[in-house]
């Protein structure tokens, strides 16, 4: 009988996918052609790309670095190219990089300011990458807020050490007292240091500086401009906006009525004006607000307004992470015995912060770019130099290829700055990934 | 035998202040409080003493006195002999245009650039997210100077379109001027106009009503108000029948037809901008700085909206989406009933602040000399008055009390959206 049915007892092998769902052509099919609708929008954007590049590439680099004003440029492009037109004139950039960059600052002493970039690098390393830096790079970070204001400003050494003696008096003042109880220890060390810091360091660094002068070149702060001011300003609000930052939103979240009262007005005022209303506080109003007499710096008033201007800011993200810790996490602290610091200090706050990475960051590179509003106060900061260099006769007309540097210098340190929170938050963390 | 005593009577101890719970967050209170009025006292008596040290005491008398400087870009009229108090309505109102516009615009371009950016066609994603960075990561007002400079350098002076073959010539069937002195758009006329209506007579908040705007609005207010009856009264007939009635063209005619009839009546027509002398007469002149000031802004914050928009759609769990579509929702139905009106509530808290920001933002028109309430009041009025401290305070005072009135509107729409639960 051969009506047994037919059974199949191997396997067929495999086939390989079509040549049209693998490597580029099915990538392409998938990604760029996969309807109608799809397939125009890629033929406009490929266009789009085409007519940009076709414009820009040739403006980039059929370009002169050598011309010293424009017109000279214009007479090399028409020798050249026959046409003056779509050529970028990087002439401006090699000209003026040196005065962008550092502003007025004096060029035999542009080592200070690297130097102190180089530092910034070292001083942040182990807080940024602490598990790839070297333990003793710590005290490099602790001598930094001395030796940098140092470095840039110059002067006598002694003023630095003053300040810097102020947190040594302050905790031996701590030890001394440590046997009283916590709280009256705090209240003296707090107190010993503003003492010292108030009356007596400011006669001791003279003192010492008579005795002993050793120091470096004074620069005025009226020599200070360019993208250094940028990250110098910006350095010192992100760096003191943070802690402030996060005693306010504390403040605010505290069942003091009157501390909490206190710390909402001061962050819904701050985060209800413009920045450039606080500049000019800090450039016609903050010597008035002072007693009679006292006259500082320009720059480090504007570092005042920034750094509170930042500091609201910041409370309002940090605020954000403490609401979205669950109850629970308080109610752990509590039931462990730690009293509010500690809870705060080991529980709360190292996750509140990690919640609020992507928040802060943001507002880290929102405080940089605006420090260029400072330009408009009369600083010379890179753009305000920009329009220094635009309004002289040599360049006057040259705006894409100074506007593109500033853009670049910007671009570079805010893409990085978002990409190391990227990396952090990747660090910290510690749910299971989906 | 045992005796009883009385637990011992807890006497208050000076010390219980700092050491007792009970007592010390209000010891904490009460230091606070009078740190604070220290403070404040110390600051307020500073201030006082450096004003009467420089001869001149808090007064607001500056406002009355002529301004004496020309706003040129303005809504309402404004002469140089005007009072300060105008100068500054005029610049509160030129920061509220720029506010609006760019408000307006960024959210439309950030809702593109933010849906976009999730589109499944790679290059066009890869677009929106170069277009984001660059904005993002680059100072805003670097973008107003840019767009100022672009403005002034590279477009034609007005005498470019002079001459039989002019160099430039209009744009939009020779409606639009586009000059290194800014735009002229085409503005509306009428010709049997019905007057306006002065309000606040001859002080310095006046300013004129346009009947013809004002019967435009009533109209349209009509118009929209039949068009809302006559689709209530569709769906109470679907209700009833299940068949809706096909209403699309009367509610059209309802708006459209009374508004061209009043437009009729009225003479509208458009006044064009005309060559004449050295610049451009007629129609309405937008200046190079509202421009540069208006473009940069809605850039800038539109790359802001479209990171929240996109964050707002990646919030709605893809579930959502699968469960529309099982239920046989076409894919901009599901975008439209499903997925939107859920993302609006991640959307709509940043983007409040977004607005606030751009609001704020608008004060960086000083630099490119767009004449806003900085401007005014904290540019030529405070350099002229020398009253620093006036001015600036009010300043303040004028944006605070835009950012509250911006976050209460948008507060209480987000109330209208938000999710009802138990």
């Amino acid at each position: 009988m051969s009506n047994q049915p037919f059974v199949r007892e191997e396997m067929l092998p495999e086939l390989a996918p079509p040549a049209t769902s693998v490597g580029f052509i099915g990538w392409a099919r998938a990604n760029l052609f996969s309807s109608p609708l799809n397939s125009i929008l890629t033929l406009v954007s490929i266009y789009f790309i085409y007519s940009i590049l076709a414009g820009l590439l040739p403006w980039m680099f059929q370009s002169s670095w050598s011309a010293t004003s424009l017109t000279e440029c214009r007479e090399i492009f028409n020798a050249t190219y026959g046409t003056s037109h779509g050529h970028a004139c990087w002439g401006v950039v090699n000209d003026r990089w040196l005065q962008l960059l550092y502003g007025f600052y004096p060029d035999y002493l542009y080592w200070r300011v690297n130097l102190t970039l180089v530092l910034t690098l070292a001083a942040l390393a182990p807080i940024l990458f602490s598990e790839k830096t070297p333990k003793q790079f710590i005290y490099l970070t602790m001598a930094y807020p001395f030796l940098m204001p140092w470095l840039l400003w110059g002067g006598t050494i002694w003023g630095p050490l003053a300040v810097a003696a102020g947190f040594g008096i302050a905790v031996l003042a701590y030890r001394a007292l440590s046997n009283m109880s916590g709280l009256i220890a705090l209240i003296g060390a707090v107190a010993s240091a503003v003492i010292w810091w108030l009356f007596l360091a400011g006669w001791v660094s003279n003192g010492l500086s008579d005795i002993l002068p050793i120091g470096i070149e004074a620069v005025e702060s009226r020599k200070f401009g360019g993208f250094m001011l940028a990250l110098l300003l910006g350095i010192v609000a992100i760096g003191v906006s943070l802690p402030i930052g996060i005693l306010l939103a504390l403040g605010r979240q505290s069942d003091l009525l009157i501390v909490k009262a206190i710390c909402i007005g001061f962050i819904e005022f701050i985060r209800g004006v413009p920045l450039i209303t606080l500049l000019f506080v800090a450039s016609l109003l903050l010597n008035v607000f002072l007693p009679p007499g006292t006259n500082f710096d320009i720059i480090l008033r504007v570092m005042i307004m920034m750094t509170l201007f930042s500091a609201a800011y910041m409370a309002e993200i940090v605020r954000g992470g403490l609401a979205a810790l669950p109850k629970g996490q308080y109610e752990g602290a509590d039931s462990l015995g730690l009293n509010y610091w500690q809870a705060q200090r080991l529980i709360i706050m190292p996750q509140a912060l990690k919640i609020s990475i992507p928040g802060i960051v943001s507002t880290f590179i929102g405080i940089f770019k605006d420090t260029t509003l400072v330009s408009i106060i009369g600083l010379f900061d890179v753009i305000g130099l920009s329009t220094a260099i635009r309004a002289d006769t040599a360049w006057n007309g040259v705006y894409w290829e100074l506007f593109a540097f500033i853009a670049f210098l910007f671009f570079i340190v805010c893409f990085s700055m978002s990409r190391y929170s990227m990396y952090l938050e990747r660090k910290l963390q510690t749910g299971h990934k989906r | 035998m045992t005796t009883l005593t009385d637990p011992p009577k807890a006497s208050f101890r000076l010390s219980m202040l700092i050491y007792d719970t009970r007592y010390r967050s209000a010891t904490i209170q009460v230091v606070a409080l009078f740190g604070f009025m220290l403070l404040a006292a110390w600051l307020i008596n500073n201030t006082l003493t450096n004003l009467n040290t420089l001869g001149k005491p808090i007064s607001l008398a500056f406002f009355t006195e002529p301004a004496s400087y020309d706003i040129n870009q303005r809504l309402l009229d404004y002469n140089s002999r005007d009072s300060h108090l105008r100068a500054a309505f005029i610049g509160l109102l030129n920061t509220l245009v720029v506010a609006v516009l760019g408000c307006i615009t960024a959210t439309i371009l950030g809702v593109l650039i933010g849906v976009l950016r999730l589109s499944k066609n790679w290059i066009v994603a890869r677009i929106m997210t170069f277009y984001v960075e660059m904005f993002r990561n680059v100072p805003v007002l670097l973008w107003i100077v840019l767009a100022m400079a672009i403005l002034i350098e590279s477009l034609p002076a007005p005498r470019a379109f002079r001459g039989e073959n002019p160099e430039a010539t209009l744009s939009f069937f020779d409606t639009v001027a586009i000059t290194n002195r800014g735009v002229y758009i085409p503005e509306p006329l009428f010709s049997n106009s019905l007057g306006n209506l002065p309000i606040f007579g001859n002080s310095s908040l006046r300013f004129d009503i346009s009947l013809d705007f004002l019967a435009f609005a009533l109209v349209l207010v009509a118009g929209l108000f039949a068009s809302h009856t006559i689709k209530k009264r569709a769906d109470v007939t679907q209700e009833a029948t299940g068949l809706r009635p096909t209403t699309w063209y009367t509610r059209l005619a309802v708006v459209f037809i009374p508004i061209i009839v009043l437009f009729a009546v009225l003479g509208f027509h458009l006044g064009y901008p005309e060559l004449k002398g050295f610049n451009f007469q007629g129609g309405t002149h937008m200046r190079n700085s509202l421009i540069a000031l208006w473009l940069a802004l809605s850039l800038y914050t539109a790359a802001f909206i479209a990171e929240i928009v996109r964050g707002g759609i990646l919030a709605i769990s893809h579930g959502q989406t699968e469960a529309a579509g099982a239920l046989g929702l076409r894919s901009g139905r599901i975008m439209s009933l499903v997925v939107l009106p859920q993302a609006l509530r991640v959307i709509i808290p940043p983007m409040i602040s977004n607005y606030l920001n751009l609001t704020k933002n608008s004060s960086l028109a000083i630099a490119v000399g767009y004449m806003d309430i900085t401007g005014t009041l904290g540019g030529i009025t405070m350099n002229q008055t020398g009253r620093e401290l006036e001015c600036v305070v009010l300043l303040m005072a004028v944006y605070l009390m835009i950012s509250l009135s911006i976050s209460l509107v948008m507060n209480w729409y987000n109330n209208r959206v938000k999710l009802v639960e138990r």
